[in-house]
């Protein structure tokens, strides 16, 4: 029996140091590209319907940009701790200089959640009101990956 | 017999050595090359933004209305070393406000001095050379319009050998090319966009990879090629392994949103910024040449 419960333990043990061996970032990593996949994939409908390539329905549209909003609530400090560049690690484009001017780089994010909110007040007022409110989000992504993400594109 | 032959080797070597020496001399613009072309600040600034002249030029971080003083200072990292940009605002000891028009347009279309020293091609004169003659007096015009800056410009950071200049006299006729890469333009539009592509906006620049002297490979043109900083590559826009429609191609020079609406990034960032100035017919003509110029594998 004792035996058991040394075994257990152990087993444990062993287990919880495996589980921390594999706090790698990697669940940050892949919270940071999910949230910009959902923020690519709202867009997408808000720019097709800028666009004309869709058409305009409010509440599609003001769905996109709550989704957009709630995007823009996340905790980012959360996802973006140390250790994480493109640097630090593969399957990044995080490049250093995120952590290396962090204050600027809060604020590139703070402009998003401006953008998006922006675009969450007249998301389904109609469809003229798209094209300025995506020139806003577009301005707020580009400021950010024109310094903070490894470019090739 | 012995001591002849050595003498007429000196001899030889000596004339190969002159030879090459005034074939890699830096040969000005005449001093009238631009006479009667008179300037249009209008179109000059059209032209400079096309150009892109104020991404490489601005001081480093500028935003806004900072970007029209070209103080210089953005580096520049390659194989050769840092290049840093210059000053070339119209201050007249730090930048280039006691230049002459022609010594402007030999600077920019021809990459030389006016202390008749060659430029590294970091400044893409090889791609401004085909510049209109109207097209440079209106910028010249424009760009003495714009606030002066007497900060000093710094010196390039080049080691041995690509520190000697005279070497960028050899380069210059081994790469620089008279022709348009593109050499049958199938319709107005797409001659404009050439224009736009090879000459203003030099797109080959980044976009074409380059040999180990750091010449323009024209047989992979617009390909693809690697970041000359050393990290990530420079994607292709050749058709073949590019697929964007011309109508895609136009929405991200205008807002920076690729097709599936990731956004741009990097250096091309202040590219699009440009280029959304531009006329909606300027951004369909650069993307009806990409569909022309011959088919790229993708990498």
């Amino acid at each position: 029996m004792k035996n058991i419960v040394t075994a257990t333990v152990i087993a444990g043990v062993l287990a919880g140091s495996a589980a921390l061996a594999q706090n790698d970032g990697s669940a940050q990593v892949k919270a940071r590209q999910g949230q910009m996949r959902v923020i690519a994939l709202n867009l997408g409908v808000l720019g097709g319907m800028a666009q004309g390539k869709i058409d305009y329905d409010a509440e599609a549209a003001q769905n996109a940009a709550d989704s957009l909003a709630g995007v823009a609530m996340i905790h980012q400090p959360t996802l973006w701790i140390e250790g994480t560049s493109n640097a630090d690690r593969e399957g990044t484009k995080a490049l250093p200089a995120i952590w290396e001017d962090n204050a600027d780089f809060m604020t590139k994010w703070d402009a998003f959640v401006t953008a998006a909110n922006d675009m969450q007040s007249v998301a389904g007022t109609g469809k003229d009101a798209l094209g300025p409110a995506m020139g806003g989000l577009g301005d707020a992504c580009k400021a950010c990956h024109e310094k903070y993400q490894q470019s090739d594109d | 017999m012995i001591r002849r032959f050595f003498r007429f080797l000196l001899l030889a070597a000596l004339i190969a050595a002159g030879f090459a020496f005034w074939m890699t001399r830096a040969v000005p613009l005449d001093e009238d090359a631009l006479a009667g072309v008179e300037g249009n600040t209008e179109n000059g600034q059209y032209v400079f933004t096309a150009a892109g002249c104020a991404s490489c030029h601005a001081a480093p971080d500028a935003k806004g209305d900072d970007k029209l003083v070209l103080a210089g200072g953005q580096k520049f990292p390659s194989d050769f070393g840092t290049f840093i940009a210059p000053n070339i605002s119209p201050d007249p000891t730090e930048g280039i406000g006691d230049w002459t028009a022609a010594q402007f347009a030999s600077a920019v279309t021809q990459g030389v001095s006016p202390e008749g020293q060659h430029y590294y091609p970091a400044f893409p004169y090889g791609a401004y050379a085909k510049m209109e003659k109207q097209d440079l007096a209106d910028l010249w015009a424009y760009m003495k319009t714009l606030p002066a800056s007497d900060t000093a410009s710094q010196p390039h950071d080049v080691g041995f050998p690509f520190n000697i200049r005279r070497a960028l006299g050899g380069w210059k006729l081994l790469f620089m090319d008279d022709n348009w890469v593109l050499k049958n333009a199938p319709s107005e539009q797409v001659t404009r966009g050439r224009y736009l592509v090879e000459t203003l906006a030099h797109c080959g620049e980044c976009h074409t990879p380059r040999n180990m002297l750091g010449g323009m490979d024209t047989t992979r043109w617009l390909a693809g090629a690697p970041n000359p900083s050393g990290k990530g590559r420079t994607p292709g826009i050749a058709p073949g392994g590019f697929k964007w429609t011309e109508g895609e191609i136009t929405y991200y020079l205008e807002t920076g949103f690729t097709p599936d609406f990731d956004s741009v990034g990097g250096h091309m960032v202040a590219v699009v910024d440009n280029m959304a100035e531009l006329t909606e017919g300027d951004r369909q003509a650069i993307a009806a040449y990409l569909k022309s110029v011959p088919e790229q594998p993708s990498e």
